[in-house]
């Protein structure tokens, strides 16, 4: 008896510690062990940190860094600004026969492939697209104006893509929540506004900061809105290493850049979850 | 302000008219995509020139449809069997990595289930190169020391496999593992006391309790693949997937027919999402 519970540990063990070694760690430790060497002037590659030192003496590098986790950080802000009325309004304002198709619906556009939702803005947006053809049409503008290709429509772009992940965990943390809170403090004479800031957002909390975490990751690490919707003279840092990888072919620069972009997302992350208290598994779930 | 406080005209019709340009954001890029994909023009933009299936159906020298433009169904066809392959590889792990967690006590088992979480918050980008890296590493290696050439080491269709399916199995590992703690251990007991062995009792007890998370997950999973392209874009060969197909159309300048291929899949994955939603709710149910 002993031996089969035994055997049929290993069947689970084994390949599960395979997946994870062979699949994640050993590629991340080969990253970092690629980063920390450098060809140098004889063709020779040495140990070195050259790589990250030039990330932070060339001033394209550590601003394009900087400036991607900026713009993460405002796109994590807007989204939650833009999705937490949704929750809200779907979990306590409307006829809670509605409530299913409500949330059916907004769900349902996040599982078109992020390409294809980014091809829409952009055959929306761009100088011969639709809502120029409305503006001209209506006589509101009389040249088209390019909507594309600026932080601005990168921005949107980035919130749009990102809002599933910020509306699902809110939405179960308020659902969660008992109405009864918000009428007593309505009994007692709370403003609407005291209302949201000390019941409800505290209520919510632990699910802004799972959908927060999340969408700060994948906002970060995205290529495809950015490369698509962004300005053609300032470049995500994703952008970077893809150059760095795929035209000038540095995979040590490369794989310096991609360290220091999981270090930044692994650090926000913790950051996060220590602020609220929360762990890992607990914010995916 | 909720259901059962008495209601102020103002605020319901200011949270209304929110919830309308809300719906109209989302869904907006994706009507647009659909409604120009049977425009008579050789352009994705206004003006409408009337209905025409050509970007579906004609076979001309200006205008090639879908059903005879080989790069893109060859495409399509390659998405769909990586789709395949990682959904049941990652079913199979995932599931694998549920009972390890669940039903398993060891040494370490939180430091080995965090790192089962990590693939989750790993940056797609990162996970893609740090995999292109190491197998390249490997692929030297074996090629030196033995003079093997391994394939699946190089960029290739199963290379893209393996990268999704390092990550996508985390996925089904949380799915199956909520399901598997809702799972009732006295069931198992009963079996074994009857007789049944362990293999019996996953075979007949178990597995039948987790068919709809199976079932759920592998859909998704399906989806995440078929998707899938800040990992795939560093490990992609010359088979290219959908999304990466897609990409560089997109980039190089825009035809009507991506916007039949986003029509076509903006229908298939709608209908997959509702049957998928609707049959989770009736097994919740």
């Amino acid at each position: 008896m002993n031996r089969h519970i035994k055997l049929g540990f290993f069947i689970f063990f084994v390949p599960v510690i395979l997946w994870l070694f062979l699949l994640i760690v050993l590629p991340q430790i080969d990253l970092l062990l690629m980063s920390l060497k450098f060809e140098n002037d004889a063709g020779k590659m040495v140990w070195s940190f050259a790589n990250y030192s030039s990330f932070f003496t060339q001033k394209v590098y550590w601003l394009t860094f900087a400036r991607t986790a900026i713009y993460a950080i405002i796109v994590t802000f807007l989204t939650f600004v833009v999705t937490f009325p949704m929750a809200f309004y779907i979990t306590k304002v409307v006829n809670p026969k509605y409530k299913g198709f409500l949330t059916i619906l907004i769900l349902m556009p996040f599982w078109v492939s992020e390409l294809v939702r980014v091809y829409g803005w952009m055959i929306l947006l761009r100088e011969s697209g639709v809502i120029n053809y409305f503006l001209l049409k209506l006589g509101i503008t009389h040249q088209p104006i390019e909507m594309l290709y600026n932080d601005a429509s990168m921005i949107m772009g980035l919130v749009y893509t990102s809002m599933l992940f910020m509306l699902v965990p809110i939405l179960s943390s308020l659902d969660g929540m008992d109405d009864s809170y918000i009428e007593a403090a309505h009994d007692l004479g709370a403003s609407k506004f005291i209302i949201f800031m000390k019941i409800v957002i505290p209520y919510a909390a632990p699910g802004i900061v799972s959908g927060s975490i999340v969408v700060f990751m994948l906002t970060l690490g995205d290529y495809l809105t950015p490369n698509l919707m962004g300005g053609k003279n300032s470049l995500w840092f994703t952008e970077q290493i893809y150059n760095q990888f795929i035209e000038s072919f540095n995979w040590n620069q490369g794989a310096a850049f991609g360290f220091l972009l999981l270090l930044i997302s692994s650090l926000i992350i913790w950051i996060g979850l220590k602020i609220s208290k929360q762990n890992l598994a607990k914010a995916l779930s | 302000m909720i259901r059962s406080l008495p209601k102020s005209k103002g605020y319901d019709t200011g949270f209304l008219i929110y919830v309308i340009i809300f719906y109209i954001f989302l869904f907006a890029p994706l009507i647009v995509t659909s409604v120009l994909a049977f425009n008579n023009s050789d352009f994705p933009s206004l003006p409408w020139n009337g209905f025409s299936l050509d970007w579906f159906l004609s076979d001309t020298d200006t205008r090639v449809g879908l059903i005879h433009d080989s790069t893109n169904l060859q495409s399509i066809w390659v998405s769909i069997q990586t789709a395949f392959f990682v959904s049941i590889f990652s079913l199979i792990m995932g599931t694998f990595g549920a009972f390890l967690f669940e039903q398993e006590n060891f040494k370490f088992k939180q430091g080995l289930y965090f790192l089962a979480l990590t693939p989750l918050v790993i940056p797609g980008v990162i996970l893609g190169i740090s995999l292109l890296l190491s197998t390249n590493s490997a692929g030297t290696f074996f090629d030196d020391k033995f003079g093997w050439d391994i394939g699946i080491l190089a960029p290739s269709f199963w290379l893209v496999v393996v990268g999704q399916f390092s990550f996508i199995s985390t996925f089904v590992l949380l799915v199956v593992s909520a399901r598997l703690k809702k799972f009732d251990n006295t069931l198992e007991e009963a079996a074994q006391n009857l007789g049944a062995n362990r293999f019996e009792t996953i075979r007949y007890i178990i597995l039948p309790h987790l068919k709809p998370a199976l079932i759920g997950a592998g859909a998704v999973a399906f989806m995440m693949s078929f998707e899938n392209f800040n990992t795939t874009l560093f490990l992609v060969g010359s088979e290219t997937t959908l999304p990466i197909n897609l990409y560089l159309q997109v980039r190089d300048g825009s035809t009507p027919i991506i916007n039949a291929i986003a029509f076509l899949l903006i229908v298939v994955t709608s209908t997959l999402a509702v049957l998928n939603l609707i049959f989770t709710k009736k097994e919740t149910e």
